[in-house]
């Protein structure tokens, strides 16, 4: 496939830029990137980092869900209810800019500093960028396909099983895919502090005993962890999404 | 069967409101056929979500006896992009919990009425204009409807494809007994399907003649005196409303 082969070219140059870039530096801070490679592939040949790429990929994946499992069904519904909407719409409005990373004071008091915190946090950023998309995605439905809905006797749950969702669905998966940047972002900052598991650990460890090659192998496990959830969406996309590649 | 009695419409805009339909009276016999004809905007479409009972009279009453099953096809068919062609044709029949078999059994043989064999698995962004029209007409007759009602079916055909699907929703009244109600633009379409034509007046739309045109019904009217006399006298009807509007 094209858009494969574009990919590792792309990967490629970037090696090639970093390799240059690390040569001119000639600083500690930044290896060459075979060095780091190979550093990578030896800690995932040897089982050390497995541990830490599973807990992390777990804490974003949940964190996804269980921001995904709340936001659409209350997005969808704030969208297509217009009272609940314009009941619930002033407080999103207010909530959605508030920072919500400072939350996490009160996140560890009330569910301390275990993985529901980690996951929690996650779920509370992606949360709001899943909630906004969705419901703006199901306000935006051509009233057409409502009255086809009515013109077959339609109850309401059908219209949301048969319009709203699949209606909204490729808003929702556009917002998925910004969210996985953004969870593997709060991932790092939950990770670096009260926690010895996880990559951003990994990488805080690293840095602080100055061994710059663990630094960049963390990271680099930490890029391939968002990029294999951006491939599991696409994945997605290509099978429940099929329609809007029909034009 | 069908009986329109001084029936109006008014939307509110405000504390205004605006009157899009007065003092509409007309009747369509069991398994008659009735075409609706006017000016842009003069109200058709609103009628037929009257009478196939999506929006409610604020003036005067529609009856309609026996209860029938109603099929319907909206302007722009109303067709749902995200699924597929066999899926659309199908879902008045899940809408109202017929089992998977007989859902399946009722497409294949629309899909084979209409002439989209093999096109069950396309999504209508795939299809035709006018393939697209057949598939919204398979879909409104899924349900085995005895009244169909239909907003502008074949606009944005050309010439001989709308003939060919004109001649299929003949041979739909025809042979099914459907009883069919038709709003058109086209004078030549209102005269071929409509044994009764509603002539409607610029905005706010009334009736502004009834033109009894008994000999619809076959398909070699086209090609007789009577067609084109009646299509003669509808457009010098429709004429006489044109002229007084600027453009
Ligand atoms: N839901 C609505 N709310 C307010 N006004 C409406 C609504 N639906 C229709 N109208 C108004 O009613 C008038 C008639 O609209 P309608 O769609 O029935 O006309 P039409 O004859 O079908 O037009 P066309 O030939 O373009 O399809 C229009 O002026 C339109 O602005
Ligand atoms: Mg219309």
């Amino acid at each position: 496939m094209g858009r494969k082969r574009d990919i590792l070219f792309a990967a490629l140059i970037l090696l090639v830029l970093w390799e240059i870039s690390a040569l001119l530096l000639k600083s500690m801070a930044l290896p060459e990137p075979w060095v780091v490679l190979l550093d990578t592939f030896g800690k995932l040949a040897d089982g050390s980092l497995l541990d830490d790429l599973a807990i992390s990929s777990s804490r974003a994946l949940l964190g996804i869900l269980l921001a995904l499992f709340t936001a659409v069904p209350l997005g969808l519904a704030i969208g297509a209810e217009k009272s609940l909407g314009k009941r619930l719409s002033p407080f999103i409005y207010l909530l959605y800019p508030v920072p919500h990373v400072v939350l996490l004071p009160l996140i560890i008091i009330c569910f301390g500093i275990g993985n529901f915190s980690k996951i929690f946090l996650i779920a509370l950023i992606v949360f709001f960028q899943i909630l906004v998309t969705t419901r703006d995605a199901a306000k935006n439905i051509h009233r057409n396909y409502f009255s086809a809905m009515q013109t077959l006797g339609a109850s309401k749950w059908q219209i949301y099983r048969h319009v709203i969702l699949p209606a909204s669905v490729p808003k929702i998966l556009t917002a998925m895919r910004i969210s996985i940047g953004t969870a593997v972002a709060i991932l790092f900052f939950v990770e670096s502090f009260a926690t010895t598991t996880g990559l951003g650990y990994i990488i805080m460890d690293s840095w602080g005993r100055a061994d710059y090659v663990g630094l960049y192998t963390g990271i680099i496990c930490m890029a391939a962890l968002g990029f294999s959830l951006y491939l599991l969406l696409d994945r997605i996309e290509r099978r429940i999404c099929a329609w809007t590649q029909t034009g | 069967m069908l009986k329109v009695k001084s029936a109006g419409l008014g939307f509110r805009h405000g504390s205004a409101v605006n009157p899009v339909l007065q003092d509409i009276s007309f009747r369509v016999e069991a398994c008659g056929s009735c075409a609706i004809i006017g000016p842009s905007g003069c109200g058709k479409t609103s009628l037929l979500f009257l009478l196939a009972g999506l929006l409610q009279p604020t003036a005067g009453s529609i009856e309609i006896t026996g209860n029938p099953r109603s099929g319907t096809i909206l302007q722009n068919f109303g067709l749902f992009p995200w699924k597929t062609v066999g899926q659309n044709i199908g879902l008045g029949l899940v809408i109202q919990g017929a089992n998977r078999d007989r859902v399946h059994r009722r497409v294949e043989q629309l899909l084979d009425e209409m002439g989209l064999v093999g096109f069950g698995e396309h999504y209508p962004g795939q299809l035709s204009g006018g393939m697209q029209q057949r598939v919204a007409l398979a879909r409104a007759l899924a349900v085995d409807p005895e009244i169909l009602f239909m907003d502008e079916p074949l606009s944005s055909l050309d010439a001989l494809t709308r003939e060919r699907l004109q001649n299929l929703i003949l041979d739909v009244w025809q042979s099914k007994k459907i009883t069919t109600v038709l709003v058109t633009h086209s004078i030549e379409e209102a005269v071929f399907l409509g044994k009764r034509i509603i002539v409607l007046s610029r905005r706010p739309g009334r009736v502004l003649r009834i033109v009894e045109n008994s000999e619809a019904g076959c398909i070699d009217y086209r090609q007789t005196e009577n067609y084109f006399h009646q299509c003669t006298e509808l457009r010098a009807i429709l004429q006489g409303e044109y002229d007084g509007q600027e453009a």
